[in-house]
This record gives C-alpha cells, sequence and structure tokens, in this order.
C-alpha cells in the first residue's frame, strides 16, 4: 500500500501519540499550532506541499478535540489550487474545519462552481463531495441548477453522476424553498431506468427525500420502485460486485422499501399483486444464518419489509404472518434481532389493531425487561407501556413495579412515570392506584417527580370514598421508621386533610397522627417543613372537642418557628398562630380544599413532552393520545367534555408563565392567588413552593365550575395579548396576522388550500420557523403531524400552539416544547376525530419569540370536510336504487350553482377527484353531466355514502346544477355546501380574495341556508 | 448520519474520530456542544457497554449503531426510524473497504492516514447517505486519486530537478 510521504505529519503523529498525558499533548499541540499560524503569517514562502501538510496537521488536531480557530482562510484558499493534490486536501479539510455558515465558505463559492461546471471530472466529484457534506442555502441558491444538469446528464460517468444526486438531496433537504423539483417527478422516473447501481441506490435516496415531501407528484415512480425491488429480490442481473454477502444490495433493496412506504397506498392491482409476490417471498424466505454479516443483511431487508407491510396494511394474512415473524424474534438469542423485534412490535401497536395477537407474548416481553441489555429493556419497556390496557393493567403495573427495585438508575425515572401513568388510565378502581402511586414513592422515591404526586393528591380530594383509604394508606407508609420525603410530603397533606375521617380506628387519634408527622419533621428539608405545619393546623383544627395538650404543642411549633429563615415556613407559623387563636373562624379558613377542577394529566403531558423532545414517534405517544385517562372519567364533578379541556389546558400553560413570575416572591403569592380566586380572606394553608403553584394550586386549581375557568382563562389570556384580538373558540379567526413584523414567506392561505388537497406540505413558513405538516386518515380518524423547524442558529422561545378545534372535531394535541432548539424539528401529533358532518375549519394559533420578535400567526388547519371522504366506485346496479330511495330534501338536495369558475369537464373531474369525490363514468348518459360517489366519514355518521350528480349547461359553464344525496341530512346539505364553495371560489388564486368566501362560517349547528334548499328545488322544478 | 470512529486504549481513549454530514452539524447546534464533547459523550455511553449486547444505543433521542473491531469502534447515529441493521452493515461495509485498501487494517492505519480514511469515506457515503455499495468501485476510486497525486508528485519533484538543474 502508498504511504505518501508526509513525513512532517507521521512525525507529528508519533509525538502526539508519545506524549505521556493530557498536559504533555496539550504543549505539544500548542507549540505546533504556535508553528502552522507563524507559516501562515508569511504565507509567500509557503510551497503548496507545505501548505497541504500544515491543512493536514490542524485538521488532525482539530479531530484530537481542540479548537483550531485560524488558518480556515489558507484551507479554503487550497480549493482554488490548480493541482489536484492540493485541491483534494483544500476540499476535504474545508468540508471538516468549516461548517455551513462559515463565511470564508462565501469565498469558494465561485471556485467550487467552476469545478462543478468544468469538464474536469475528479475536480467534479471533489466540490460535489464538499456541498454534499456541508453546502448550505447560498450554495443551494447557486449551485442547484448546475447539479441538477449533472445527475441528468447523458455525458457524464456514473461517479460523478452519483456524487450529484446526493448532493442535490442535501440542497434540497436543507433548502427546499431554494432547490426546485418542479417536474423532476419524470426526470426521478427516468433516473430509476438507471443501470449502473450506484447511481441508482443514490437516486433512490434522493426519491426518499423528494416522495417523503410530496408523493402525490411522484406516483410515476411508483411502478419503477416495485420492479427495481423485485429484480433485486429475484437476483436479477445483479452484478457480482454489488451483491453483499450473497445478497442483491441490501442497502437498495430497503432503500426502495423506504421509498414505498410514503405511497399511502397501491391502486394499479397487478403492480400491488407483485410487490406482496416479494414482500411475501422476503418475509417467509429469510433463514437465520451462521455469518453474521449476512444475517444483519438479510434481516435488514426483513425489517423494511414488514414496515412497508404494516404500512399498506396487507390481508390481515400478512399482518398476522409479521406478528408471528416478531414474536419469534423477541425470543431468539440474538440480541440485534431482539431488540427489532421489541421496537417492531410496538411500530406495529401504532398501525394496526393487533393488541389482542401481541398480548399473547406479554410474558415473554416481561422477561425482556429484565434483559442484561438497558437497549433491549427500553424498548421492552416502550412495548409494555404500549400494549397496556385495562384488561392488563394490573399485570404489567406489577411487573414494572416489581423491576423498579433492581433497574438501574438511568431508567428508573421513565420507569415510574410509566408506571404512574398506566396507573391513572387503566386503573380498574381508584384504590389500586393510590397503591400504586404510594409504591412507587415507597420504592423510587428519588425518581418521583411533583407532579406524580400532585397528581394522587388531585384525585383523593375530588373522590370522597377516596379520602380514608388513602389517609389509612399513607398513614401505613409514614409509620415506618425511614420514609422518602416524598412520601411524607403526600402523607402530610392527605393525612393533615383527611386524618379526622379515621379517628376512630386505633392509632389514628389525632394525637398519634400528629406525633407520627412530627418525628419527620427533624429529617426533611425545608420545602416540606410548610406542608407539615399546614397539615398540623388542619388536625388542630378538626380535633374535637379540642386538646389542651395537642394544642399547645403544635402552637410551640409554630411559635418556634415564628423566627425561621426561611420566608415560607416564617409566613406559615405567623399565619397559623395567629388564625389559631381567632378560634371559631379557624373552621373557615382551613376548611377542606375544594375539588380540583378537570384536567388533563400533568403527567401525560410530561410523557408527550418528552417524547416530543426526542423527536420520537413511538407507539406509546399515539395510544397515550388516543385513550384519554380513565381517570379524568372516574372524577365525574364536572361533563367530561374533551374540547373545553383541552383548550383550558393550552391555554394553561400559556397563562403558567406570569403566574411563575409572581411567585418568585413568596408573600406576595398568596395574595396574588386569592386576589385570583377573587376571595381575599381564604388562606391557602398550602405550601407554596413554584412548583406546587404551577400545578396543584394553579390558579384556577381552585375556581369553580370548569365553565367559569374557562372563561376566565380566555379573559387572562386575550389579556396577555394586549386585549387586541379576544379568541374564542367558535369564532372565526383571520388568517393572516396584521400586527407582525416577521413576514411570512409564501402565501398562508395558497398554503392552506393545497394542503387541503393533499397530505402533506408546509402549513406556513417565515424566516425564523417552518410549519410543516403531514395527515394520514384511516375513517373519521385524522392523524396529524406538525413539524415545527427552527430554521436559525438561536433557539426560538415561548412556543405556544394553541389548536381552536371547532364543534365537530375531536381533537387531541400534544403539548409543544416551549423551545425549540437550534435547527431543529419538533413533532407534534395531533389526533383528530371527526363527530359530524361540517365544513368548520380548526385553527392553530401559534405564537413564539425570536429576539425581540414576538410572532403570533392564526392558521387553519387543513383537516377539512374532504379529508375524511374516502373515493368509492359505485356501480350503476347499485347506484340507482341508493338514488332513488334517497328522493328529495333533506336527504336529497339539488341547487343551482351560479358564477361558477368556467373549466371544462375533465377539469372538473379533477378537481372533484382530487376532493376524494370518484367519478363514476358512464352512469349518466349524458356527457355533460358528472356522476360521482363518495365515503363519509364521522363518528355520527360512520361510513354514510354520498352521491352526486352535477349537470352543466355546455352553453353556460358559469351555471351548472348540483344534486347532493346521502343518508344523513346535515352531510348532504355541508357537502353541497363545501363543493359548492369549492366551484365557486378558485383555490389556488393567487389574489387574497378567497379569504373572505374561505374560512366557512364557524355555526356549529347547520344553520338555515341563506337560500333555502327545498325552495330553490321547487324553483326547479316548476 | 455521524459518522465517528474512536479507540479504547490507555488513557487516550478517544483517538479520533470522523465527523461527518448533515446531523453532525444539527447535534451541535441543537446542544452548543463541540463534537469533541459529543464524542466523549458517546464514548462514554458505548464503551460502558459490555461484549454480547446488541449494538444500538439510544443517545439524545437519537439512536447509535456501533460495532467494536478490536480495540476500535466505529459509531453512527442515526435517526430513530431509520433502520439499524442497514446501518450496521454500513459499517461493515466501510472496514472492509479500508481492510483492502490497508490490507489487513489496523489501528494505527488509520491514525497515520487519518486523511485516506476521509477519502475513502467520501466514496462511500455522502450527505449521509449511502452513495456506492460496490467495494471494486470504491477500490478503483480510491487509487485513481492516489495517482493522481503520485504523478502530481513526480512531476513536481522533476520540475525542482529541473530548477535544480539550472541554478546549479
Amino acid at each position: 500500500m502508498t504511504m505518501h510521504g508526509m513525513r512532517g505529519l507521521s512525525v507529528f503523529i508519533s509525538d502526539i501519540r508519545n506524549c505521556q498525558n493530557k498536559e504533555q499533548e496539550r504543549l505539544r499541540i500548542d507549540k505546533e499550532l504556535g508553528n502552522v499560524r507563524n507559516r501562515f503569517k508569511n504565507e509567500k514562502g509557503l510551497t503548496p506541499y507545505e501548505k497541504k501538510k500544515y491543512v493536514w496537521k490542524m485538521l488532525y488536531i482539530y479531530m484530537l478535540g481542540y479548537d483550531v480557530d485560524f488558518g480556515h482562510m489558507e484551507t479554503v484558499s487550497l480549493i482554488s489550487a490548480p493541482k489536484y493534490p492540493e485541491k483534494q486536501v483544500g476540499y476535504i479539510a474545508t468540508s471538516c474545519l468549516l461548517n455551513e455558515n462559515n463565511d470564508f465558505l462565501r469565498l469558494a463559492i465561485n471556485t467550487v462552481r467552476n469545478d462543478i461546471i468544468g469538464r474536469n471530472e475528479t475536480f467534479q466529484c471533489l466540490a460535489l463531495t464538499m456541498v454534499g457534506n456541508i453546502g448550505g442555502r447560498e450554495f443551494a441558491e447557486s449551485l442547484a441548477p448546475d447539479v441538477q444538469n449533472l445527475l441528468l446528464s447523458s455525458s457524464c460517468r456514473p461517479l460523478v453522476r452519483k456524487k450529484a444526486a446526493l448532493c442535490l438531496l442535501r440542497l434540497y433537504r436543507k433548502n427546499p424553498d431554494v432547490v426546485n423539483v418542479d417536474g423532476w417527478a419524470d426526470r426521478m422516473a427516468q433516473l430509476l431506468d438507471e443501470r449502473d447501481l450506484g447511481v441508482l441506490t443514490s437516486s433512490m435516496s434522493l426519491l426518499v427525500a423528494l416522495v417523503s415531501n410530496n408523493h402525490e407528484a411522484y406516483w410515476s415512480c411508483l411502478p419503477k420502485c416495485v420492479k427495481i425491488l423485485e429484480r433485486l429480490a429475484r437476483n436479477q442481473d445483479v452484478p457480482q460486485e454489488y451483491t453483499y454477502y450473497g445478497i442483491p444490495s441490501p442497502w437498495l433493496q430497503v432503500k426502495t422499501m423506504r421509498a414505498l412506504q410514503y405511497f399511502p397506498t397501491i391502486e394499479d392491482p397487478s403492480t400491488r399483486r407483485t410487490l406482496f409476490e416479494v414482500l411475501q417471498r422476503i418475509l417467509m424466505g429469510t433463514d437465520v444464518v451462521k455469518n453474521v454479516n449476512k444475517n444483519n443483511a438479510s434481516h435488514a431487508v426483513l425489517f423494511e419489509a414488514l414496515a412497508l407491510v404494516m404500512h399498506l396494511d396487507a390481508e390481515k394474512e400478512m399482518m398476522s404472518q409479521c406478528v408471528a415473524l416478531l414474536g419469534k424474534f423477541i425470543a431468539v438469542r440474538e440480541p440485534n434481532i431482539r431488540y427489532l423485534g421489541l421496537e417492531n412490535m410496538t411500530r406495529m401497536l401504532m398501525v394496526t389493531d393487533v393488541q389482542e395477537i401481541i398480548k399473547r407474548h406479554q410474558a415473554q416481553i416481561i422477561t425482556s425487561l429484565k434483559d442484561p441489555d438497558v437497549s433491549i429493556r427500553r424498548r421492552a419497556l416502550d412495548l409494555l407501556y404500549g400494549m397496556c390496557d385495562v384488561t392488563n393493567a394490573k399485570d404489567i403495573v406489577e411487573e414494572l413495579l416489581q423491576y423498579l427495585s433492581s433497574a438501574d438508575f438511568t431508567m428508573r425515572e421513565e420507569l415510574s412515570l410509566k408506571a404512574a401513568i398506566l396507573a391513572e388510565k387503566f386503573a380498574p378502581d381508584l384504590s389500586w392506584y393510590v397503591d400504586v402511586i404510594l409504591q412507587l414513592i415507597d420504592k423510587a422515591g428519588d425518581f418521583i417527580s411533583d407532579d406524580i404526586w400532585f397528581r394522587v393528591v388531585q384525585f383523593v380530594t375530588n373522590n370522597d370514598d377516596l379520602q380514608p383509604y388513602a389517609a389509612a394508606k399513607v398513614k401505613e407508609y409514614i409509620d415506618k421508621p425511614a420514609v422518602h420525603e416524598t412520601m411524607v410530603k403526600v402523607s402530610a397533606y392527605i393525612l393533615g386533610e383527611y386524618s379526622h375521617l379515621l379517628a376512630r380506628r386505633p392509632g389514628c387519634s389525632p394525637k398519634e397522627i400528629f406525633s407520627i408527622l412530627h418525628e419527620k419533621l427533624a429529617t426533611v428539608s425545608t420545602t416540606t417543613i410548610p406542608i407539615l405545619l399546614s397539615a398540623y393546623a388542619k388536625i388542630l383544627m378538626h380535633t374535637q372537642p379540642p386538646d389542651q395538650e395537642l394544642q399547645s404543642q403544635i402552637w410551640a411549633i409554630f411559635n418556634k418557628y415564628e423566627s425561621c429563615i426561611d420566608a415560607e415556613i416564617q409566613q406559615r407559623a405567623v399565619e397559623y398562630l395567629a388564625l389559631c387563636q381567632k378560634g371559631a373562624a379557624l373552621m373557615d379558613i382551613l376548611a377542606e380544599m375544594p375539588k380540583f377542577p378537570e384536567r388533563k394529566s400533568s403527567l401525560i403531558k410530561r410523557a408527550e413532552y418528552s417524547e416530543a423532545d426526542t423527536a420520537e414517534q413511538s407507539a406509546t405517544k399515539l395510544r397515550a393520545q388516543q385513550q384519554t385517562s380513565n381517570a379524568l372519567v372516574v372524577t365525574d364533578q364536572y361533563p367530561a367534555n374533551g374540547v373545553t379541556l383541552r383548550i383550558s389546558v393550552g391555554q394553561l400553560s400559556l397563562i403558567k408563565v406570569p403566574s411563575m413570575i409572581t411567585t418568585e416572591n413568596d408573600t406576595s403569592t398568596d395574595q396574588a392567588l386569592s386576589q385570583q380566586n377573587g376571595s381575599l380572606s381564604k388562606v391557602d394553608p398550602q405550601p407554596p413552593s413554584v412548583d406546587l403553584l404551577s400545578d396543584i394550586l394553579g390558579p384556577f386549581a381552585v375556581e369553580g365550575p370548569p365553565g367559569a375557568t374557562v372563561q376566565s382563562e380566555h379573559i387572562a389570556v386575550s389579556g396577555l395579548e394586549g386585549g387586541s384580538d379576544a379568541v374564542d373558540g367558535s369564532a372565526i379567526v383571520p388568517v393572516e396576522e396584521h400586527t407582525n413584523t416577521v413576514q411570512p414567506i409564501g402565501n398562508i392561505a395558497e398554503r392552506f388550500h393545497a394542503l387541503c388537497l393533499k397530505d402533506s406540505g408546509v402549513l406556513y413558513e417565515d424566516p425564523y420557523i417552518q410549519i410543516g405538516i403531514k395527515a394520514e386518515g384511516r375513517g373519521h380518524h385524522v392523524h396529524l403531524v406538525l413539524f415545527l423547524g427552527n430554521k436559525n442558529t438561536a433557539p426560538l422561545v415561548s412556543v405556544h400552539a394553541i389548536i381552536l378545534p371547532p364543534a365537530h372535531l375531536k381533537m387531541e394535541f400534544s403539548l409543544v416544547p416551549d423551545t425549540i432548539p437550534p435547527r431543529a424539528q419538533v413533532q407534534c401529533p395531533l389526533e383528530i376525530v371527526n363527530l359530524r358532518p361540517s365544513r368548520d375549519v380548526a385553527v392553530l394559533d401559534f405564537s413564539y419569540k425570536f429576539g425581540t420578535n414576538m410572532v403570533n400567526v392564526k392558521l387553519r388547519l387543513p383537516a377539512v370536510l374532504n379529508k375524511f371522504l374516502q373515493p368509492i366506485q359505485v356501480p350503476a346496479e347499485e347506484f340507482f336504487p341508493q338514488w332513488r330511495s334517497l328522493s328529495g330534501p333533506p336527504l336529497k338536495l339539488q341547487e343551482v350553482v351560479r358564477g361558477v369558475r368556467p373549466m371544462p369537464l375533465p377539469e372538473m373531474a379533477n378537481l372533484l377527484d382530487s376532493f376524494r369525490i370518484m367519478i363514476c363514468p358512464g352512469l349518466d348518459p349524458n356527457p355533460n353531466n358528472l356522476v360521482a360517489s363518495t365515503t363519509f366519514y364521522s363518528e355520527s355518521t360512520h361510513a354514510m355514502l354520498c352521491l352526486v350528480r352535477i349537470e352543466t349547461d355546455p352553453a353556460d359553464r358559469t351555471q351548472l346544477r348540483m344534486t347532493l344525496a346521502s343518508g344523513d341530512p346535515s352531510l348532504t346539505f355541508e357537502l353541497k355546501e363545501f363543493i359548492k364553495e369549492q366551484l365557486i371560489s378558485i383555490p389556488t388564486a393567487r389574489s387574497p380574495a378567497p379569504a373572505p368566501k374561505a374560512p366557512p362560517t364557524a355555526q356549529p349547528t347547520p344553520q338555515i341556508p341563506p337560500n333555502d334548499p327545498a325552495a330553490i328545488l321547487a324553483g326547479l322544478l316548476s | 448520519m455521524v459518522f465517528s470512529l474512536f479507540s479504547e486504549g490507555e488513557n487516550k481513549v478517544l483517538c479520533w474520530c470522523f465527523f461527518y454530514v448533515t446531523l453532525a452539524f444539527i447535534i451541535l447546534m441543537l446542544y452548543e456542544m463541540h463534537f469533541e464533547k459529543v464524542i466523549r459523550e458517546l464514548g462514554g455511553v458505548i464503551l460502558s457497554r459490555g461484549p454480547k449486547l446488541c449494538n444500538f444505543v439510544d443517545w439524545r433521542g437519537f439512536k447509535v449503531v456501533y460495532k467494536r473491531y478490536a480495540s476500535l469502534y466505529f459509531c453512527m447515529c442515526i435517526d430513530q426510524d431509520d433502520n439499524e441493521l442497514e446501518v450496521l452493515e454500513i459499517i461493515h461495509h466501510f472496514v472492509e473497504i479500508l481492510d483492502r485498501y490497508f490490507g489487513s487494517v489496523c489501528e494505527l492505519d488509520l491514525i497515520f492516514n487519518f486523511h485516506k480514511a476521509y477519502y475513502i469515506l467520501d466514496e462511500l457515503l455522502l450527505a449521509g447517505e449511502l452513495q456506492e455499495t460496490s467495494k471494486k468501485t470504491v477500490a478503483r476510486l480510491i487509487a485513481a486519486q492516489d495517482s493522481l497525486v503520485e504523478t502530481a508528485k513526480e512531476q513536481a519533484s522533476s520540475i525542482s530537478n529541473i530548477i535544480a538543474q539550472a541554478t546549479k
């Protein structure tokens, strides 16, 4: 092998390696850096060889983790060297040392461009490699068309074209707005015919990026992908050098299947059949072999095939094959396969209803929870969490509790949080829930965050039956000699409030309770003492008849703390002492805490937050959102209105900010609180630590009926926004924002209209943020993911997103993190359930802060009526009986629509098609008429067939007669209005004109239409 | 994908690393971490894992796929939904190519010829994606590059000989 004589470099590396310690190494490096710096200063005398050598040295030093803050200029200048060796070093060192935002890079753009468009293919390769690794916005702006040309050029050799493909991929991924890929569908299809497998592999990566953004445009690539996959899977015509351990390029197979997963379905029956044959072959024909690499490669293909089958939701037969395979995998010895088996089972839970089959493997999964490998244990925990439901909650939670004692520290917090959530969600009865949480605190107190014990307190407070049980239970725990401080907190709270309910039991007299609690006082920190003091005050109040001895004991304690250095403790002590001496008035003031208003579990919120944080699109999260907490329902204090609840949760988080600020000063807290509650006389016997206030005692926690809560939150929210636009859940919200100084990129209304017709794309963009959206519909459910991408190198803060759902949609939105880190993308899933037909639109109220700019926009979400449609072709023999049986209003409505945008019939057919209303050709003998059908999904109507007939007048294209029929009056009406709106307004109009038209009226119930259909029908028929 | 490689040895746990492409910078900016810290942290996670465990580990919301060859660890940082086994074999593929190029590659080869390792990696991966899966093709391209460098050197030395002759 060749060792280029770079002696100086080798000597330097040897020197570094011979250093005895870090200190010596540092000295040697400083010396070298000084040397290089000096040499660069008198650049004139440097030969290209020397320059190259110094740049390598710098790179080596940089790799060792030292800062190299000079020489960037010299590195970049090597790029323009005329000879290959220097140029090569320049390009490679630049890609390593500089990041895409480095100013020096700009200097090189011209040289890079010349290399790319030049004739020297080795230079082209170097330039493409660098741009592909670090090319930023400016590179995309000036180079993308050149790179596109290279990729398509027939005169370029594969080595250039494959680099061009990936270079383009990078530029497109980084700046999709700059790189123009309109019309690329044909070119991609053409690239998929490529013979060279290197170019094909690179092109396939590019295709994956393109289809992930917009699959609609790339339908033509689908059959080609299937063909490629078939060719590889059958090993037809694959050169030997492209097989890996006998497997035809496993990577290309995986990539091809990845690309196929971005298409929602495969309609062409023969393509579909071919694909399923291939998949079947992969699923069944993959055996475990001895060679580890061959095994890995074949299983990489197998797992991708599994994912594709899950995605295509194949015939049930194949799905059960998949589960069977996974069941086998989770029990094998090979750890990688075991890990992937668990992971894919969790994914499977997300896409299909296989919970029952997966439950059969519960024992094996629980075994994996004890696996020696923490990676596998985590996947097992995810899976158990995801598959938990009412039937197996007891078993699973018990297992988690048991495991908690032996689990390693890195997992305990997650484990206890998950156990707490499952216990809450699936508790068969609340006493079991209390048992679980207390066990958790007992076993893993250090890992129990405050929200967990807050939650148990909320339940106990809201459920009278539970109170004596909980009091007795905590007393058992606190009786033990060594108790975790969290246990002291929860015990003190519960015993303070409810220990009087136990008074008749042995060992539970006020005095005894007091002395048990008081024993702990010496062992706890200052945050817990206030809770204890409150408990003492309450115990004293409940002691009937008064016990002089107890009273003097407690008074003495208050006395003692009157001069405590901790302001909070001191204040409590002073106040309680004063209150106690008031006698009867004490009863009112220290009365039992009122019930907490229902709200979404902060635990679940937190779990969602932390998962959104890691951008983990796990099944657990999805399921967590699908199932609203059972526990919430148990407290049937108030009607469980999912919608209002959701609003209040979102806004509560908004409001937290100011309330946190006020709590900085403890003394003002109680005042602020009681003022907000409108009852100054009520002194809160609670410890006002910041956390506590933000949750248990959140400003609204002590309030009356939930209606009032929501109301006051509204007021407070609009107050926060300067009162300019008071947002009401049902108000029509202007889409454009006028007060912002930050201008959106692109037309928001246009983006919205485009998204109404497709499943993914950009909803909003401005210089700081890009909000993308991806929707996936399944009947009356739509799973929508918002992608919030921070485009800057600084974080976006105070990020708030609130969904204002119309009455007909049930929406569950995970909490958006307050901060989006630089260059990061946060995914926020949104589950939408369509309750009934309506044209109302949900609005996303989104705000964030960047530097001094506070940006707030209200965006309509494309969860519109047509997203709940599923095209269906109805044959004539079914259509006509249906059509006849739905006779007349309100099930069948007819209207003459005027002022229609003139369009030829095929275009109208396409338009309907894009709303997922399928044209049924040949049903209407008149060629000027269109007959179409679709299925509408909602909870109230289930799957309901809708039939449409449009009669056009070839003489006057601006008017037509439309007849709608379905089995539900409001559906008929809403769908008719919907189609009418689309025919009249121009969805892709460039003018802002559609804005007043497009936001449909927000009346939640079908109102009396401006033009009564019956009247029109009558007019027509006459 | 971020590619990095480090070795466990003496008191220098992390000898060197390949740090590459898109995600690398995302990570750096996300955590405002110098890559040394990334590698150090990642190294800590991976080196603490015993033998016979799986080759995947969660790290800061990413997945890290790693493989140990003697005292060297190769690792790649990937997204949650990437195909882990595929990436694991990319690592092995890279090692096989290195092995073929250096002739039974060892740690020292990579340390003293770290730039060579970069060249090879650049032929294998680009923009975090696999570029070429044929070992033969990669070997051919690298050989061509080497010969270009050699030719340039020979030219340079012959020119300097001429100059030396002329100025004698």
